[in-house]
């Protein structure tokens, strides 16, 4: 390798590395700002804004889910294992809205804790099955369980 | 003798320098890229869309991966060739590395706005939105800028080689958005689902839906090549056309 060539690979390695350096400390300082979403133990713990409008994601836990009879409403609690926040909403849901399923709600909390919906996403995970798997599994867990 | 005539694969290299002989290799392999591309496609989505099964939570409407999540790949895959290449042509001034670069860069595109759209057609009934700025779809589409900045970059310049340089400057940076895009999922909270395939434990899908996957996989990766080799030709041509043996192929035609 010739010196200007090797010149010239230091200073493209430099420059990937010093971009490379600077885009980890500007997305480090950025962390919180780029979670598209808050979890229910930060709306517990006073770490989501009270008043403004902000997204929380989390499990529609099983079980929660009341609608309202003659209109859209609807009430659940949203967990992240450790804490929930009750949600209502009045709107239409997106297909894969269901008990046990993670959903990112965009709205805002009241001074009680209860989190007033103005958008509801569905959030799927990356588990791609045949329904027959997925009752197959079901059933051994169930077995597993009893 | 010299050592270039004593060693057949060291003059394929030096061959490999050669625009008249790299015009001619192209046109020799595209026809066999493009004819496994279709195979491998017209396999592919005949697995995915008809043999493989409905998914348990999603019904038909995941049958988008087929599509999405191959072109979403591509678009990464196509990017780090076009900064390889460009950080070669920075280094070692190889005419070659820059006329891969520049024949990559709309493919790429294609592939970046291809993911976007297919994303998006599916996360309205299933997420229930177009659109959201969450850091997967965000660095996604900062892909697209980089791909169309590249592109404009390199052709704002009278002269070719100052226009090469400064295209394969920023491709070179803009190398820091890949890692950014795959593990956007996994450093922040996204609306966008964690790695399915691509993870270090079993992938979590079935392996009759992963079957077509890949096989829809191997086929973008072969119609990357196809396209690639075509606009290899066509931007050889271009930079060469003051050349002797341009004027002799193209005075065949005219």
């Amino acid at each position: 390798m010739t010196p200007r060539r090797r010149q010239r690979l230091v200073l493209v390695s430099l420059l990937v590395v010093g971009v490379g350096i600077a885009a980890s400390l500007a997305l480090m300082a950025l962390q919180e700002n780029i979670n598209l979403f808050f979890s229910p133990s930060q709306v517990r713990s006073g770490e989501a804004p009270v008043g403004t409008p902000f997204r929380l994601g989390g499990m529609v836990v099983d079980g929660s889910v009341e609608r309202g009879d003659q209109s859209l409403d609807i009430r659940f609690d949203l967990t992240d294992t450790a804490q929930s926040v009750t949600v209502v909403f009045s709107g239409i849901l997106p297909d894969l809205f269901r008990e046990g399923q993670g959903i990112v709600a965009q709205g805002s909390v009241d001074d009680s804790g209860l989190f007033t919906a103005t958008q509801v996403l569905a959030k799927h995970d990356e588990t791609y099955m045949p329904p027959e798997v997925a009752d197959a599994l079901e059933k051994a867990k169930a077995m597993g369980v009893q | 003798m010299n050592q270039t005539k004593a060693n057949p694969w060291r003059r394929r290299f030096h061959e490999l320098g050669s625009p008249p002989s790299v015009y001619a290799l192209a046109g020799r392999l595209a026809p066999w890229l493009a004819g496994i591309c279709l195979l491998l496609f017209a396999g592919g989505l005949t697995g995915g869309l008809f043999l493989a099964p409905t998914d348990y939570q999603q019904g038909e409407s995941y049958r988008i991966i087929y599509i999405h999540v191959p072109a979403a790949w591509l678009s990464m895959f196509v990017y780090a060739v076009m900064a390889i290449s460009s950080a070669i042509h920075l280094i070692w001034r190889m005419k070659l590395a820059d006329i891969v670069a520049r024949a990559s860069a709309p493919i790429g595109a294609v592939y970046t706005f291809l993911a976007l759209v297919t994303g998006s057609l599916w996360g309205k009934p299933m997420w229930g939105t177009w659109w959201v700025w969450d850091a997967r779809l965000t660095s996604e589409l900062i892909l697209l800028f980089l791909y169309l900045g590249y592109m404009a970059l390199v052709s704002a310049f009278d002269d070719r080689r100052t226009a090469s340089r400064a295209g394969a400057i920023l491709a070179v940076v803009g190398v820091i958005n890949l890692p950014i895009i795959h593990f956007s999922v996994e450093w922040w909270n996204t609306l966008h689902q964690g790695p399915t395939v691509t993870k270090f434990d079993q992938p979590s899908i079935a392996v009759s839906m992963l079957v077509p996957l890949l096989m829809m996989a191997l086929a973008f990766q072969f119609h990357y090549g196809w396209a690639l080799l075509a606009r290899i030709r066509s931007e050889i041509l271009e930079s060469e056309r003051r050349t002797a043996w341009v004027s002799d192929l193209v005075g065949h035609r005219s």
